[in-house]
């Protein structure tokens, strides 16, 4: 099957970091035909129906009048490119292999809202993608993309670089904007929303890598012609991670509602050495555990929350019949135990007695009541902690409980899943 | 305080001149550092490198005793670059003109000189406060304890008003007081030439009003101060001293000289709450009531008057100040007298323009600044809005810089200069027993700079003494730069160790304020 | 205005009205750890959810705006069985010790877990608590009763903005201590003791705690007899004498107070303290009956007057007593006395 590569469009056919390169396979024309009516900008976007790529698919639209209508002196744009989520690697190859294509769509989102400075929030763990947006940033600004000139329209913006210290929650808005502050990344409470007050409390767009790239194509083409990817309600393509037990591993870029069983069976080639799908995880290691069942569901978050499965940013980690979700769990909440920034107290405390009993299980030693607490502090979470890490974490939890309810089984857990 | 203290939090330059905030204000000092913390500039003009230098963006370490000339050197800079209010100035004010006179003499290259700092942080430190919307300055006895005090306060006063931030919302000019109710005691007219509320005895319509009140006939010539009063005490011609709660004998400047002048008091009463240094020397006293025992009210720094309350009964036959006063004026003779403090109140509110809209009631359920004129005037948190004191326009009063009246010479090379530490308060009647702060903090100490302490071979924490020509003292020695080269620091807290045995007696030749903060000293080993 | 409903009440609030404050005017008690009025709320604690019609998540009243036709339910079940689960998880690994707890009676973890019905926690303790410190001349600091509500943090860094105090590790982890992990003695503490009046646990404590349960004492409030700040605060008195004191909220104090305002009060029980009026006789000052101490008083200052006039006399009052008491010690100078020379220290 074919990839349909807009954010990816020409990906790995010129040098990513040369801003004329760029040029030449018709980058920047989004950013000119956008300087030439800044006003515009944002209802384009609205028309276009884009949605957040970071995983909550807000409209960016929408996100993007908020700042534009609030009043401050100094505005920012923000991109998050913590990509933490284990399983997610979209990002990154977007940065690797069209930079300039973020850069423009950085200057396109400031253009919008009229913000003067712009930060790329780097996740630690990107070393190598550090070298090439430094690169490309340069080459922007010498070639009047970036600076207080942009191409002679008087428009200044320029972008910085600012590498995290390895904190998952930073991937978590408000949390990144603290540790851009250069505080310890903890989420804020909202309202207030950073699209009115964020950093250092001025109003402040943040969009993920891949929103951000999204709005050269929809600048240069136009809403309808974007429209017509993707599906009514989330247009445009998602780059999609594909992990785990899988023969071809990798990013893929396909239009939003394409099955997962598509990806998994024409683009992926299956489970390697003959295995069968036992079960996927959506959405990151803080989406639903689904089984091979649900191979037809289309990726769209309408159709992912119908099913009980999670869109988020796109991963899916594939388990084969080998897999033991016990392991899986205990692993995924030992991530959450320790990724938990210790703010809210149903996170900082819930978490690790969510570890405490899914080792009951996993060792064979839970009692009666042990699945009944589980559920209600899990359920508990998701409604009640600070931000999304908390309202997630338990998320892996209860799609096994709800999907696999015999790997719950008490005291014989193990060996029942198994046989 | 012009403004009030709340205010603070909303400033974009703060300047503290004279002032050690966070250890003898400390809650003022503390929204200080909020106002910092939230983004606002803080410019520090001191002598010594206090805590609050730690926040500031600016800190002036300024010789002792050259406030005046700090002063008259940012206005140069104010008015030569032009970043003065004109409007205000043209509209507001009077003596543009002669106040230039006075400041074009002090360009930012010889106040650098006078002040020890650096030309480039004062000419900065001038543009900050200038170009600010909201700029309060603090100040406290670092400006006024000076020979020169009444000139320094005036100074400040020219500054605000040059770059129009009288009568503004967060600025002013904002003395911190720093006794808990010596903006009251001064309110209430225990001033030798002012009845409540600033009205002057010399006025005969004012002297009417109190004798129409009190029904009595009252003296016309204004009294003696304090410290001319100690004078009249040597001199044989104050034979009596009634002193209520205050301990002159630790707090007031040459203190030996104090001393030998209460020995020859024909009467001393001192009524406190302990035997003090002072009630050592008394020939009666009477046991009083401390502020937890009696009700009443305080008036604050900014203008605010605040109730306290009775939670406990005083000691053993220990009587408030109130009931004490009121049987000695009944045994005098007086015969109207009051029947409670809260019906003195209202006597206050009823002879004190000021005060007249407050009452215990009202102070239950609110406490409003002063000026308050009538039970539902909402009292006033900005003075000067509109409208000064003497009309429509503040008139400014420059004055020249003049150096401290001692001077360090071959006998005594070093300035002394006194203050507060965060641990202690005043004479240490009250904080002096706690034993926890004695730990902390129980004995007095100099502070001195690293270079004089080794000239003078001295280690960190060893016993010296400290000469004045007045008297000496032994003492802690503290080395550390928070004081500069030729500058020692003593607290005046500490009655072994009296930083006042020390001090110099020269008095402000209008507010007869003594110079505590500059004299010369010497430091010996022991 | 907004109109809305809470818990089947209606209500007019302004623009900008949190729930919990519409509560708080509606009288409905909710319950909070972390909530600290000074300061913009944090959300932390999760105590103070609440259910919103059509708002799929528990919201927290503390820092969610009200709007207009908001329905809210502040004690539904959902919102009850969260509260309790809150409290389990905190309770777990709390050293529940509470017979030896100063905090014992103003604890607010025990408070609400009566007030819920929670007398144990279904959970595992997990935590290695870290060592008491007890270095402080005036308070002491048990990790083990600390529940991470942050109030102590925040008045610390951004009421009295010190700094001594912060959150250190990161998740289940944190704990609060202080830089390079010094003692509260060793560091750049100023006693101002906000963290232990803002403590709801028994994790900060004034060592004259244990002297009394928070039941047996009655609260004054009064003014500060310390600097010109003027700072209010509550008197705490238990069998006639002062235990202790807590910051309230002035106009000149955001509910803050300084070490000689918090600390230094046992100068009003001391022993030295004059309790009988003193006469100097023989070199040496003599108690005295009131009546004979005044009577000299008067005789001398009479006597005095007629030999050397009334400017023989003088008076120093006081920056410490009242305005009531300056007034009158003014008047009696001045009416009875007939002289002008009083002043007070104004100066000094």
């Amino acid at each position: 099957m074919e990839e349909t590569r807009v954010v990816l469009d020409k990906a790995g056919e010129f040098l990513p970091t040369s801003a004329r390169a760029y040029e030449a396979v018709g980058g920047y024309t989004g950013l000119r035909k956008a300087l030439a009516d800044p006003d515009q900008i944002v209802e384009i976007i609205k028309a276009s129906g884009l949605r957040g790529r970071g995983g909550a698919g807000f409209p960016t639209g929408l996100k993007m009048s908020f700042t534009k209508a609030a009043a401050a002196d100094h505005k920012y744009v923000v991109c998050n490119a913590d990509e933490g989520e284990p399983g997610t690697n979209k990002d990154r190859v977007i940065m690797e292999e069209v930079p300039h294509r973020l850069i423009e769509g950085m200057i396109i989102a400031a253009l919008a809202v009229g913000a003067d400075q712009g930060y790329i929030y780097l996740r630690a763990e990107y070393p190598h993608v550090k070298k090439v947006l430094e690169k490309a940033l340069e080459d922007a600004r010498q070639h009047g993309f970036l600076g207080t000139d942009i191409l002679g329209s008087g428009f200044a913006f320029d972008i910085q670089l600012f590498i995290g210290a390895g904190a998952y929650v930073c991937g978590e808005e408000t949390a990144l904007l603290d540790s851009l502050e250069g505080k310890r990344g903890e989420p804020r409470v909202k309202p207030p929303y950073p699209g009115v007050a964020g950093l250092w409390g001025k109003p402040t767009l943040v969009n993920n890598v891949e929103t951000l790239a999204n709005l050269p194509a929809i600048m240069e083409h136009g809403p309808k012609w974007y429209r017509r990817l993707g599906t009514e309600r989330f247009p445009g393509t998602k780059l999609f991670t594909l992990s785990g037990n899988i023969t071809n591993p990798g990013v893929y870029e396909f239009p939003v509602g394409v099955t997962i069983r598509q990806l998994f069976e024409e683009v992926g080639g299956g489970c390697p050495n003959g295995k069968r799908l036992y079960a996927i995880q959506t959405g990151g290691a803080s989406g639903n555990i689904i089984p091979a069942s649900l191979l037809d569901t289309p990726l769209d978050p309408e159709s992912c929350d119908g099913v009980g499965a999670t869109f988020g940013a796109g991963d899916l980690m594939f388990m084969d019949e080998t897999c033991c979700l016990l392991d899986v769990l205990e692993n995924l909440t030992e991530f959450f135990v320790k990724e938990s920034c210790g703010k809210c107290c149903p996170c900082r405390e819930g978490n690790p007695q969510l570890l405490h009993l899914v080792r009951k299980f996993r060792h064979g030693t839970a009692q009666e009541g042990d699945l009944d607490l589980l559920v209600e502090l899990g359920k508990a979470m998701t409604v009640g902690c600070l931000c999304g890490l908390g309202q997630m974490a338990p998320n892996p939890i209860l799609s096994v409980v709800r999907f696999f309810p015999q790997v719950f089984a008490v005291n014989n857990a193990y060996a029942r899943e198994v046989s | 305080m012009t403004n009030s203290i709340a205010e603070v939090v909303d400033a974009d330059v703060v300047l503290v001149l004279g002032s050690n905030t966070t250890e003898a204000h400390p809650v003022i000092g503390a929204q200080i550092r909020q106002a910092v913390k939230r983004g606002a500039k803080l410019v520090v003009a001191e002598p010594r490198e206090i805590p609050l230098v730690e926040d500031a963006h600016i800190f002036l370490k300024i010789k002792p005793g050259t406030n005046i000339a700090l002063l008259n050197g940012l206005m140069h800079v104010i008015i030569s670059e032009g970043l003065y209010d004109r409007d205000y100035v043209e509209n507001r004010t009077e003596g543009f003109e002669d106040l230039w006179e006075v400041v074009q003499d002090y360009p930012p290259e010889k106040v650098a000189e006078i002040c020890g700092v650096d030309v480039e942080d004062l000419k900065e430190a001038a543009r900050l406060y200038a170009q600010a919307d909201k700029a309060p300055i603090f100040y406290a006895m670092g400006v006024t304890q000076h020979s020169t005090g009444t000139a320094g306060v005036m100074s400040i006063s020219n500054l605000a008003l040059l770059c129009g931030k009288v009568g503004k919302y967060g600025c002013g000019v904002n003395p911190l007081r720093g006794q808990n109710n010596v903006q009251g005691a001064c309110d209430m007219g225990c001033l030798p030439g002012d009845y409540t509320g600033y009205q002057k005895v010399a006025n005969p319509e004012a002297r009417a009003k109190f004798e129409r009140a009190w029904g009595v006939k009252l003296p016309e010539k204004p009294g003696l101060t304090v410290t001319e009063a100690v004078k009249a005490i040597e001199d044989g011609r104050v034979r009596c001293l009634f002193v209520m709660g205050e301990n002159p004998l630790l707090s007031d400047p040459n203190l030996n000289h104090t001393e030998e002048a209460f020995r020859k008091l024909d009467l001393l009463i001192v009524q406190d709450i302990f035997l003090t240094e002072t009630a050592e020397l008394a020939h009666v006293v009477l046991p009083a009531a401390c502020f937890a025992e009696k009700e009443g009210t305080f008036t604050n720094t900014e203008r605010r008057v605040q109730r306290i309350r009775r939670a406990v009964s005083p000691p053993g036959e220990a009587r408030t100040d109130w009931e004490i006063l009121d049987e000695l004026m009944r045994r005098l003779g007086y015969e109207n007298n009051l029947g409670s403090p809260e019906e003195t109140l209202r006597e206050i509110a009823s002879l004190t323009p000021s005060y007249g809209g407050f009452s215990f009631q009202r102070l239950d359920r609110e406490q409003p600044q002063w000026p308050c004129p009538t039970p539902d005037h909402p009292g006033t948190p900005i003075l000067h809005v509109g409208r000064f004191s003497r009309g429509e326009r503040a008139l400014f009063k420059p004055a020249h810089y003049v150096p401290p009246a001692e001077q360090p010479d071959e006998e005594y090379p070093l300035l002394l200069t006194t203050g507060r530490i965060l641990y202690h308060y005043h004479t240490r009647t009250m904080t002096g027993r706690n034993a926890e702060l004695n730990r902390i903090a129980g004995r007095s100490f100099v502070e001195i700079n690293p270079a004089d302490a080794e000239r003078l071979g001295l280690q960190q924490g060893a016993r010296v003494k400290v000469k004045s020509r007045r008297g000496e003292v032994v003492v802690d020695a503290v080395v550390t730069d928070r004081v500069d080269e030729g500058v020692i620091f003593i607290p005046f807290h500490f009655a072994d160790g009296a930083a006042n045995r020390l001090t110099n007696d020269a008095l402000d030749p209008i507010a007869k304020i003594p110079e505590y903060k500059v004299c010369a000293a010497r430091v010996e080993r022991c | 205005m907004l109109k809305l409903t809470i818990d089947g009440r209606p209500v007019e609030v302004s623009e900008g009205t949190t729930i919990l404050e519409a509560c708080q005017f509606l009288g409905i008690e909710i319950p909070t750890l972390c909530h600290l009025e000074q300061l913009k709320a944090e959300g932390s604690c999760r105590m103070c959810v609440v259910e919103v019609e059509g708002v799929k998540n528990l919201q927290v009243s503390c820092a969610t705006p009200c709007w207009d036709g908001m329905v809210v339910q502040t004690k539904s079940e959902r919102v009850v069985s969260f509260r309790r689960l809150i409290l389990e998880l905190l309770l777990a690994n709390h050293d529940t010790d509470c017979f030896n707890c100063p905090a014992t009676g103003r604890c607010k973890l025990y408070q609400y877990a009566m007030e819920y019905g929670v007398e144990g926690s279904r959970f595992v303790r997990f935590k290695e608590h870290h060592p008491k410190d007890e270095s402080s001349e005036f308070f002491n600091y048990d990790p083990s009763k600390c529940i991470l509500c942050r109030r102590c943090v925040r008045v610390c860094n951004d009421l009295q903005v010190n700094h001594t105090l912060s959150l250190k590790n990161r998740g289940p982890d944190t704990w609060v201590g202080l830089p390079f992990d010094k003692l509260f003695k060793d560091s750049n503490c100023v006693s101002c003791g906000n963290c232990v009046s803002v403590c709801p646990t028994g994790a900060l404590t004034a060592k004259a705690a244990k002297s009394f349960r928070i039941w047996e004492v009655t609260k004054t409030r009064t003014t500060c007899p310390y600097c010109g700040v003027g700072c209010q605060m509550d008197l705490l008195v238990k069998n006639g004498e002062v235990v202790g004191v807590e910051p309230a909220h002035g106009r000149a104090n955001p509910g803050i107070l300084c070490v000689k305002g918090k600390w230094a009060y046992h100068f009003i029980n001391h022993p030295d303290r004059l309790k009988t009026p003193l006469i100097r006789k023989d070199g040496q000052l003599q108690p005295v009956s009131w009546d004979e101490a005044l009577d000299y008083v008067v005789e001398g200052i009479k006597k005095i007057k007629e030999e050397s006039g009334p400017d023989a006399i003088a008076g120093f009052s006081s920056a410490r007593v009242t305005n009531e008491e300056n007034y009158l010690f003014m008047k009696m100078m001045r009416a009875v006395v007939g002289t002008n020379n009083v002043d007070h220290c104004a100066r000094l």
